[in-house]
């Protein structure tokens, strides 16, 4: 009996001890501004998304280091949803109630982006969205860094089309199954329609989230090919893509005779690759590394340095791109709306954010439009090199407006062009 | 004393600078300073021009300087055009050296469709070689269809060439430029000649003359679109044949790839009717041993790196028999008898694996590079490319599974593991240690494991979450099969191999996998003991 007292009262005194703790330590929180990473550390989006939790800690040391925002430090909150959509809206909803953060910036699949949406509408939470998407929503809660498909997708196509692109006639649009793909190939298959190309010249084919045997797609590109010059436009998403080039370069598909355009490659994706059979398949972006302009350079010096300062895999060879970029550019962006409408109230950054500029790492001085919530982009498209980079071989002169309701797709005349005020 | 080395090196560097000089100021004669300048500075357009001008011209200095442009030696500095060699640069518009070598070089930007020019003119180029294979190679590489401008050098290597193959080739190239000419005979002659070919490209470019435009066809005479149809017939069945070689095997190659994955749980589940929840982790761990072994060698070994898979099986073949010996011994002895706490456990520790892995390796996935010898394929037809990595798995797959079956039928342990398997109770009253037997082959199960992840750790991903996507497919190739012996995993999982592959050519990698499942559920109904069960009096099992 006595034991049990004096378990009790040990309990007890312990759990005040923490409270008090805690007490504490929330006093002390106050002088910071909490900020959210939520991108996938584990699982199959790993390779794509770690770099981006990377370099939004970069951003938020580099603001810290020149004073804060109003004052105060950032401090970051990183938590890892695991490639796990479900999972993806509870950390959020834990970041938005649980940790009290201003801001979120992450996701990059398009379904770990709708998981969440709810979540940010319900609770008024702030979200950056730094990856190409298919466009089709127009959250006010939500500020996408990324390209829309006219920025990307539909510019890509067209240079495939063109006599310096390879004139092609015949096309594979192949894709991981998801919302992303089959969004972004509907509105490819209406712009080729469009165009002139008919259904039998276009096959769609989907992969699942982690695929890893492409012996018999690649073997039906070559048999499609035979019909016509053809063009592969690739929405592979995650480490499926280091097998699928894999298997390109055991198959001999060269570039020159089938060119495969990605739009989820980057220079990270290529990384485990040997990208010497690959020479001269192509990646559309807002933003190549290879680009020379002082700015970027800038960029990659401070992300070589940061790298080997954090001992972070890959520092012996640092790699900048384009979701990268755009995580930066939000991460400033946020910082420059909220030092302008003084707060970190929603409502009120959301308003401060319509017309903020920055000066990119892709070069040109980028603005976020007043009304739709999306950047004004620069396209770049660019063979691969062995070196694993990308070469440019057109781009647009500069930065061309979104248009988060495609054209291409019924219905998106009556959408309007800014979010719904809720 | 090292200054005299440094002289004679600078001397021998002049020398060789000097000599390439020579050369090229004798061979530059012949192709034009503008021309040099288009495909080094040009645009897309002139830089296509100037290599078609080249190839016309049938130069041998035109085809040394196609192959440094495609090797990437020529890099710009301003407007001088340099062929950077061995730490010596040349003008290659004057012909003479440059010495210091300028700071800020841009390399020359070629586009896929400059590179198909470049590649096509030298291919024409090296008609002329005296190497039969390096002709061979350019003839192949023509048969695609020749440019106007490669039409003198083909012809001139027609007239001069004298093996029968390359002939050939170069028969079907000129065909590919006959097809436009005016005269009928020629194009009937042409489209009869292209029929031999094995290449599927040749029909793109036989199916426009039989393509309707409106109310027209692209071809007005309607005997030359007869026998352009005729002849894409013959190709087509061609193709098709090639087709079905390709199919079946890269069935063989997945069912291989099952076979390995699965033939380690075979044993453990048939004998101690052990689910092995954490059988995913052991294929994991022999991928990571693979991986250790890898950066062992490229610490410590670089020269002899292509080698490094050969060390690479052993390692994990012990790393992971280590590990499950350690897991029959520590949780699954325990557990003998109770098949749900022993699914649970197994479980239980697979995630405490998955995330040691973690800790230890990080959360990404690791790379592993595949060895010169495993990268690139055989090509048997134009369309039908065999990846080396996957010949060397599949023949890889078949050797364990005779050593295995050796172990099985010749050795003594082999003996006490098909003992105990039929019936254990006996086995133990006629002196068979089972707890050691017990032990032994959960190693020898997960060993098998670690193999089959060194053979896909040269294929596929290799991340903490590897296991994951191999465990359901293992299970689903035991269950088939059954487990009487090893020919039942054998024949599940080549057969299921194929039919996968069959299924995905036909609907679709997700179609393909439910319609494989749904099949495995529906057998399974019909036939609870799989392919090939014990008989006898067992009733469990």
């Amino acid at each position: 009996m006595q034991r049990r007292n004096a378990l009790k009262r040990l309990a007890l005194s312990a759990a005040l001890a923490i409270a008090g703790l805690g007490v504490t330590t929330q006093a002390l929180a106050a002088d910071t501004i909490k900020v959210g990473v939520l991108h996938s550390l584990s699982g199959t989006m790993a390779i794509s998304e770690t770099v981006l939790k990377d370099v939004t800690l970069m951003a938020i040391d580099e603001i810290n280091a020149k004073g804060g925002v109003m004052g105060k430090k950032l401090e970051p909150v990183v938590v890892d949803p695991a490639s796990n959509w479900p999972l993806f809206a509870e950390k959020a909803r834990q970041l938005l109630t649980q940790d009290k953060v201003a801001v979120v910036f992450g996701c990059w699949t398009s379904v770990s982006r709708k998981s969440v949406l709810p979540v940010f509408e319900e609770l008024n939470g702030l979200l950056f969205y730094p990856v190409q998407y298919e466009g089709e929503e127009l959250s006010k809660n939500v500020f996408y860094t990324g390209a829309a498909p006219n920025q990307q997708a539909i510019p890509a196509v067209e240079y495939l089309m063109s006599k310096e692109g390879g004139g092609a006639k015949r096309w594979v649009l192949l894709g991981t199954d998801y919302v992303y793909p089959r969004t972004t190939n509907k509105i490819l298959r209406a712009f080729l329609h469009s165009k002139g190309v008919q259904d039998k010249d276009i096959d769609e084919k989907y992969t699942p989230f982690g695929h890893s045997d492409y012996q018999t797609i690649v073997a039906d590109i070559k048999k499609f090919a035979a019909g016509g010059k053809t063009a592969v436009v690739s929405t592979i998403n995650g480490d499926s893509n280091v097998p699928f080039y894999k298997e390109l370069g055991n198959q001999g598909l060269k570039a020159t005779d089938v060119p495969v355009v990605a739009f989820s490659v980057g220079e990270e994706e290529l990384r485990g690759v040997d990208t010497n059979p690959l020479v001269g398949h192509l990646a559309a972006w807002n933003y190549f590394m290879s680009l020379k302009n002082p700015s970027n350079d800038s960029f990659k010096k401070q992300w070589a340095e940061y790298a080997k300062a954090k001992k972070l895999p890959g520092a012996d060879k640092p790699l900048t791109n384009d979701p990268m970029e755009a995580a930066y550019v939000g991460i400033h962006m946020w910082k420059q709306a909220v030092e302008k409408a003084k707060s970190t109230d929603t409502d009120k950054v959301i308003a401060a954010m319509a017309g903020q500029k920055f000066m990119a790492p892709d070069g040109f001085e980028i603005k976020m439009d007043e009304k739709n919530h999306h950047l004004w982009k620069p396209v770049f498209i660019g063979e691969v090199q062995k070196d694993g980079q990308f070469n440019v071989v057109w781009k647009t002169k500069g930065p061309i407006r979104a248009q988060p309701w495609s054209q291409y797709i019924e219905g998106n005349e009556k959408k309007k062009d800014e979010p719904d005020k809720k | 004393m090292s200054s005299t080395i440094d002289r004679a090196h600078r001397l021998g560097r002049l020398l060789a600078a000097f000599a390439f000089a020579i050369f090229y100021a004798a061979a530059a004669r012949s192709i034009t300073p503008e021309q040099i300048h288009d495909i080094a500075l040009g645009e897309y357009d002139q830089k296509v021009d100037a290599i078609a001008a080249l190839v016309a011209s049938g130069d041998e200095a035109a085809l040394a300087l196609l192959q440094s442009l495609a090797d990437g030696e020529i890099q710009t500095s301003g407007e001088q055009v340099l062929k950077i060699k061995d730490k010596t640069a040349i003008d290659l518009i004057t012909g003479k050296a440059v010495d210091p070598i300028p700071q800020s070089l841009d390399d020359v930007v070629l586009n896929n469709r400059v590179r198909r020019e470049l590649a096509t003119a030298i291919a024409a180029l090296k008609l002329g070689s005296a190497d039969r294979a390096v002709r061979l190679a350019a003839a192949k590489e023509l048969q695609r269809g020749a440019a106007d401008a490669t039409l003198p050098a083909i012809r001139r290597a027609q007239e001069h060439e004298q093996d029968p193959e390359i002939k050939g080739l170069l028969t079907l190239a000129r065909s590919t430029n006959e097809l436009a000419s005016d005269d009928k005979a020629t194009r009937i002659g042409a489209i009869r000649a292209l029929a031999e070919s094995r290449d599927p490209n040749t029909k793109m470019l036989l199916l426009p003359l039989i393509e309707r435009k409106g109310a027209e066809f692209a071809e007005p005479d309607a005997e030359v679109r007869a026998e352009a149809e005729a002849s894409l017939r013959a190709i087509d069945s061609r193709l098709a044949t090639g087709e079905m070689i390709g199919r079946v095997f890269s069935g063989i190659s997945l069912g291989s790839i099952l076979l390995l994955a699965a033939l380690g749980l075979a044993i453990t589940y048939g004998l101690m009717g052990v689910i092995n929840m954490a059988h995913g982790e052991l294929i994991m761990i022999g991928a990571y041993a693979t991986y250790v072994v890898q950066n062992l060698f490229r610490g410590h070994l670089p020269g002899a790196f292509d080698f490094y898979l050969v060390a690479a099986v052993p390692v994990a073949f012990c790393a992971s028999a280590v590990v499950g010996m350690a897991l029959e011994r520590s949780v699954i002895r325990f557990l003998y008898g109770r098949p749900l706490e022993t699914l649970l456990a197994t479980w239980g520790i697979s995630l405490i694996l998955i995330q040691m892995t973690r800790m230890l390796f990080g959360a990404q996935n690791v790379q592993v590079e595949n060895p010169a010898w495993m990268s690139g394929g055989v090509e048997l037809m134009a369309n039908v490319v065999l990846p080396y990595s996957r010949i060397v798995i599949i023949f890889f797959a078949a050797a364990v599974v005779a050593l295995v079956a050796l172990l099985l039928t010749r050795t003594r342990l082999g003996l006490f593991v098909r003992g105990v398997t039929q019936n254990r109770p006996m086995a133990s009253a006629l002196g068979v240690p089972t707890g050691r037997v017990d032990t032994y082959a959960f190693g020898l199960g997960s060993g098998i494991a670690g193999l089959a992840g060194c053979a896909l750790s040269q294929i596929g991903n290799v991340g903490p979450d590897l296991g994951q996507s191999y465990i359901v497919d293992s299970f689903m190739v035991v269950v088939l099969g059954g487990v009487g012996q090893l020919a039942g995993t054998v024949y599940a999982a080549v057969g299921l191999g194929i039919v996968n592959k069959f299924l995905e050519a036909w609907s679709g990698a997700v179609l393909a996998k439910i319609a494989v499942l749904v099949f495995i559920i529906v057998f399974i109904q019909k036939r609870p003991q799989g392919l090939f069960a014990l008989k006898g009096r067992m009733a469990d099992t």
